[in-house]
């Protein structure tokens, strides 16, 4: 007889399960999280998770957070979405994050516009400078040409594949989800309108992103759709946040451009009427 | 070739039909320099609509032309360009919107009617919503992005008469705004009619 033969000794067997510690896993609560690097207070963490290459993450976060994604080996690519957590038919809006700020990659200070012209987040910190804001994310089809597969519980996930999932978990369907962004694989736009594959900026590099209203933070890492390597080639992102301030009138972030500055007026005149700041 | 129907669109106005799997929609500016922004849907089920990211990612340009195909989220195949004769248009600048005027011009434009109020008004007369509204085509809009990244919607490469021909490959449902913007040179500072010409396949 097995172990796992009764309901008794099966449910030793699942208890006996706790403790297991592997790669990618959350640490809840987060303040448990063993190793924090400089500037994180594992106090102030909310969230501290390892999301393994081909895995997704999602989670709602108050306003004022300091979201840190890390690319821990070198080929980590955060594919990004936000919503306005009190109302998620307002979302990224990659469209305007670029041509409202006249600039078609991302950087420090840049805003990360929703469609109705606030600010969800912003770029406090980048050590990376390789991102994307304009080939959204990998497709189960473009997967399955690529890599043989692109199904969530194959080896080569899509990113719409992880996003779907993601998306339902927070009540969104397919039709929620806009273009997404991506961190830590850059494409850079030839004269002539071409895309270049620039790759990573290599390990250990991070990004810091601030919110600046509640949202719901949905993250695929998957490899980049104009990733030239034959093997679906995507490894670990650590995903660390804690509670800090939103940006203020002074912030370089609130000031980096008048139309920055504007859509933090925006924001905060939403906030303010609906009672939030 | 049978003409389905031949419409003009008056400065400001939006604009939708479905094609037929084979049919053909040519775009014409008439004025000149007048911003077509444009979003099509899988006619049979508007939740696979046109993505600007998989239609770039795949042709591996930011600019659309001849032969350019429009693609869905999940990489299927809408449209196919299949006559330019302006030479390039815009798949990043997105739609102009009352909100986001506010940013690039300031509150003064908030009242100004914009692209997104078009697509929100004939999109409802198909079920669609806002969440349907994703990144969009700008017919005959000019976005280049500088080697620094610095973009920008600039002086038009277009003038009057040029057309743009797209061939369905499925039945596709068209959603259309003529550009209303007046604070910058993406219609020459003056919305102008287009003319919208449905034709049949080959059959």
């Amino acid at each position: 007889m097995s172990t796992t033969s009764t309901t008794y000794g099966a449910r030793d067997h699942a208890r006996a399960q706790a403790g297991t510690v592997t790669e990618a896993m959350p640490a809840i609560p987060a303040s448990t999280w063993p190793d924090p690097p400089p500037g994180i207070d594992p106090a102030k963490l909310v969230w501290a998770e390892t999301v393994a290459g081909g895995g997704y993450t999602h989670k709602v976060l108050a306003r004022g957070t300091e979201l840190r994604l890390t690319d821990v080996e070198g080929d980590a690519c955060a594919h990004l979405l936000l919503f306005n957590a009190d109302q998620p038919w307002e979302r990224l809006n990659v469209a305007d994050t670029v041509k409202v700020q006249w600039n078609a990659y991302l950087g420090e200070a840049i805003a990360l516009l929703s469609d109705q012209a606030r600010v969800l987040a912003t770029v406090v910190t980048d050590e990376s400078g390789k991102h994307d804001a304009l080939c959204g994310t990998s497709t189960v089809d473009g997967n399955i040409e690529r890599y043989g597969d692109g199904s969530p519980h194959g080896t080569s996930p899509s990113g719409n594949a992880l996003f779907t999932l993601a998306a339902a978990k927070h009540g969104l369907t397919p039709r929620d989800l806009p273009p997404s962004l991506s961190l830590f694989q850059g494409v850079h736009v030839e004269a002539d309108g071409a895309l270049s594959f620039t790759g990573s900026a290599g390990p250990g590099k991070s990004v810091v992103l601030r919110t600046e209203l509640p949202v719901v933070v949905l993250i695929a890492n998957v490899a980049h759709p104009l990733d030239p390597r034959p093997d679906y080639t995507v490894t670990p992102l650590r995903v660390l946040a804690q509670r800090s301030e939103p940006s203020t009138a002074d912030s370089p972030q609130w000031t980096s451009s008048p139309e920055a500055q504007r859509a933090f007026e925006n924001t905060a005149d939403y906030l303010t009427a609906r009672g939030l700041a | 070739m049978t003409i389905i129907s031949d419409t003009e669109v008056a400065a400001r106005a939006p604009y939708s039909t479905v094609l037929h799997k084979g049919e053909k929609l040519a775009i014409i500016d008439l004025g000149g320099n007048q911003a077509v922004d444009f979003l099509c849907y899988d006619a049979a089920d508007p939740a696979k609509r046109y993505s600007a990211a998989v239609t770039i990612a795949a042709q591996r340009t930011i600019f659309l032309t001849t032969g350019s195909v429009l693609r869905t989220g999940e990489g299927a195949p809408l449209l196919t360009v299949v006559e330019d004769t302006c030479g390039r248009h815009d798949t990043i600048g997105g739609a102009c919107s009352k909100e986001s005027n506010s940013l690039r011009y300031g509150q003064h434009t908030r009242h100004q009617h914009a692209c997104v109020e078009n697509f929100l008004t004939e999109g409802a007369k198909w079920g669609l919503g806002k969440r349907d509204l994703v990144s969009n085509v700008n017919w005959y809009m000019n976005v280049p992005v500088e080697q620094d990244g610095t973009l920008g919607i600039v002086d038009g490469i277009s003038a009057p008469g040029l057309r743009v021909e797209l061939r369905a490959e499925t039945d596709v449902l068209v959603l259309v705004s003529n550009c209303p913007q007046i604070n910058n040179p993406c219609n020459g500072f003056d919305p102008t009619p287009v003319r919208m010409i449905v034709t049949g396949g080959d059959v």
